[in-house]
């Protein structure tokens, strides 16, 4: 290899190692990032065109500003992170992991002159003495100490918590195996969704995006499906469909509900309750009864369409709702046989109400049915455990690296004459006013215990 | 509602205690800074007793409109200030946390308390477990974010030697450079977690933990912003003055992102919280 080419390999490096790329990153990555907030994302070209002017429109989509967290530029931007990410913990890691697994024992003079936390002492005891006594005074007041002997000097080197150096490289890491759950997912997973009419089933769905339907390779049943409402002002306070997954004629899952925030999983693939709409006119159950020869008759009416009596006129439901009390309300109006227009009004949970009117039938409403469509998110993403072990990673991660650090303590003894010097200095990797305040005491406890 | 009428003498105490800590930085007077504490431990058991009461109330977490939420956060800047409180015993600080909070509250009162009624996404457990983590995050950049002004204010007053009262108040550059690395090791794992459960929560709802939904994504870039100031901090040595400013940049990022995105982009974290399917 040429110099020449070892210097752009080293200026490559250097630069993928560079801290100054990794902020520069984090700052384009959150001023990109807007783009995708303030222009709508992933809308068809119509809807586009509504806003924007034609030539704007092709400037847009040839940045691909209109699905910008997946165009080239983005991904670039977020693989650069990667390898940022990557090249910085290559190039620090084994350093970190030497301070870990090889501490450096001895403390020399330019050791000591780096440290804060700093106590010299002479005792008038000697060495051999004042070396057990601090040993067994370090291993119960912090840990216990490796002793070096080296010529007529003994070092005491005690540590705690070595391992919290990994915090950073853990949380890291856990940025990376999010980006790979990710990856799974959009290569391996789908997302989609089905609307299901209340007694009918599916065994595929289509994908968003695709034009192909995906056989699910079971069949999903909508056996029913119920929405409840707060009163008053009918804004829906649950919607529940109850599935049933048949694999090859058997059910192998029944009657299980599916609610908002509680869904269906087999097989890997997972069905959320996402929305709903009336399937057709609601149907209403009467039954007739003829005031003068007391003759029932059961007649069925779809909401606003007119239905003929036997023995002559009709009715249509022309207003019906949901009332606390009462329970389903209707109003009908009604044509008698001779062509007059009556109106009346029925109650669920007042059978009578109708007979009150004194007119020539009497409608009781016996039946209000609503079939309804339910809408499911479908999804599969086998990705998906593999993020929340990354983001598991990231909490502990990031715990560690913000609220543990390494704390080293080293004692070096000297016989002067008969006495014994002590010099002794400390220091933490993290949260340096913290272990001053453990030091002082420390040093404290120090003092005690040599005097 | 109890609630209602709790939440109208906590807005008074918070007026009271603004009006002390003002008092005392602007005169110069202990007595007053010491009223103004006790006022606002007062406020702020009150404005528990409000919280614990609407949520009895309407029987869920209160964080599910304008109202509640700004209710919501100014108690979780309170309270964060009063653990900064024990710490650094600063009544300055107060003087800047108080005014904040105070804002915030008129702006829940402004705004309608609205009906008991919340949408069907919002009944799940990771709903209140992701409000308090997001808003004790936002809480503690709230205090970076003042600690941050302060800086400002101080370096510009030795820099210029025009000394106003305020100078004899505020804390040395040291201490408020201090604050700025204490909130961001405690806001930023918090807002990690804000996040992530957040993403939790939208995989058992929506079916997928990242959508770029507008809030997601102004979340995640004021993450990458503090993110850029740690390591700003802990790697390139950045203190003081550039670490101060980005704090309030940061912050005001974190408002966007909390009120901007519902009132002027669209998504799912809209205070519409009772829109239907």
């Amino acid at each position: 290899m040429s110099a020449n080419k070892r210097d752009f390999t080293t200026a490559i490096w250097d630069f993928f190692c560079s801290l100054k790329l990794t902020i520069s990153l984090l700052i384009l990555l959150a001023v990109t990032s807007i783009i995708g907030t303030v222009i709508q994302q992933n809308r068809s070209p119509e809807q586009y065109l509504e806003v924007y002017s034609v030539t704007t429109y092709r400037v847009l989509e040839s940045l691909q500003f209109f699905d910008m967290y997946h165009s080239w530029w983005f991904l670039t931007l977020l693989g650069l992170f990667s390898i940022n990410l990557i090249a910085c913990s290559v190039k620090r890691f084994p350093r970190v992991w030497k301070t870990v697994r090889e501490p450096v024992l001895v403390a020399d003079d330019t050791l000591y002159r780096t440290f804060s936390n700093l106590e010299e002492h002479l005792v008038n005891q000697p060495l051999p003495q004042v070396r057990d006594r601090l040993a067994a005074f370090l291993g119960k007041e912090f840990a216990s100490p490796v002793v070096t002997v080296e010529g007529e000097k003994v070092h005491l080197f005690a540590q705690k918590g070595a391992w919290a150096r990994f915090g950073v490289y853990v949380t890291h890491l856990s940025i990376l195996i999010i980006f790979l759950g990710a990856i799974m997912g959009s290569l391996l997973g789908y997302k989609g969704y089905v609307n299901i009419l209340e007694g009918s089933s599916i065994d595929k769905v289509v994908p968003r995006g695709g034009s192909e339907p995906i056989p699910l390779g079971f069949t999903v049943r909508c056996d029913s499906f119920s929405v409840s409402f707060y009163e008053g002002t009918g804004r829906p306070k649950e919607y529940k469909s109850m599935l049933t997954v048949l694999e090859n004629g058997v059910a192998v899952i029944k009657d299980r509900p599916v609610v908002v925030n509680d869904p269906l999983t087999y097989k890997g693939i997972t069905f959320y309750q996402s929305s709903y709409q009336p399937a057709g006119d609601a149907v209403f159950q009467f039954t007739v009864k003829d005031r003068q020869s007391g003759q029932d008759q059961n007649v069925s009416a779809r909401f606003g369409q007119p239905v003929k009596l036997a023995g002559g006129g009709s009715f249509r439901v022309f207003n019906a709702k949901e009332d606390p009390a009462f329970g389903i309300t209707a109003q009908l109006e009604l044509t008698t046989a001779a062509g007059e227009r009556r109106f009346a009004q029925v109650a669920q949970r007042a059978p009578d109400l109708d007979a009150l009117r004194g007119g020539e039938q009497i409608f009781t409403l016996v039946e209000f049915k609503q079939r309804y469509f339910t809408g499911l998110q479908v999804a599969k993403d086998p990705g998906v455990w593999v993020v929340w072990v990354g983001c598991t990673m990231m909490i502990i991660g990031s715990l560690i690296a913000f609220f543990l650090s390494h704390r080293r303590i080293w004692i070096t003894l000297q016989p002067v004459g008969g006495k014994t010097g002590i010099k002794m200095g400390g220091t933490a990797h993290r949260n340096q006013p913290g272990f001053e305040l453990f030091f002082d005491e420390f040093k404290k406890k120090f003092k005690a215990e040599i005097s | 509602m109890i609630n209602l009428v709790l939440f109208k003498i906590t807005l008074l105490f918070y007026f009271a205690a603004t009006a002390c800590y003002l008092f005392d930085v602007i005169t110069r007077r202990d007595q007053s800074g010491k009223v103004a504490r006790w006022l606002l431990i007062g406020g702020f058991a009150l404005h528990c007793a409000t919280l614990a009461a609407r949520f009895v109330e309407v029987g869920h977490t209160p964080v599910t409109n304008l109202h509640e939420s700004l209710s919501f956060f100014a108690w979780t800047i309170v309270g964060i200030y009063f653990l900064f409180d024990l710490r650094y015993r600063l009544t300055v600080l107060g003087a800047f946390v108080c005014p904040l909070a105070l804002v915030l509250m008129i702006g829940s009162s402004a705004a309608p308390a609205g009906p008991p009624e919340i949408n069907p996404l919002l009944q799940s457990w990771w709903f209140p477990v992701h409000v308090t983590l997001a808003f004790l995050g936002n809480a503690v950049f709230a205090v970076a974010f003042i600690a941050g002004i302060m800086y400002l204010l101080q370096e510009r007053m030795l820099k210029s030697k025009k000394f106003s009262g305020l100078f004899y108040r505020l804390p040395s550059l040291e201490t408020l450079d201090s604050i700025n690395y204490k909130c961001l090791s405690f806001g930023f794992p918090l807002m990690t977690m804000g996040i992530i459960t957040g993403a939790v929560w939208a995989n058992s709802a929506w079916g997928g933990y990242w959508r770029w939904d507008p809030k997601e994504t102004w979340a995640l870039i004021t993450w990458f912003l503090y993110a850029a100031l740690l390591h700003g901090r802990l790697t390139v040595g950045w203190r003081g003055r550039r670490a101060a400013i980005f704090a309030i940049v940061g912050f005001v990022c974190l408002l966007f992102t909390f009120l901007g995105v519902n009132l002027l982009l669209s998504g799912e974290h809209s205070f519409k919280s009772l829109q239907g399917p």
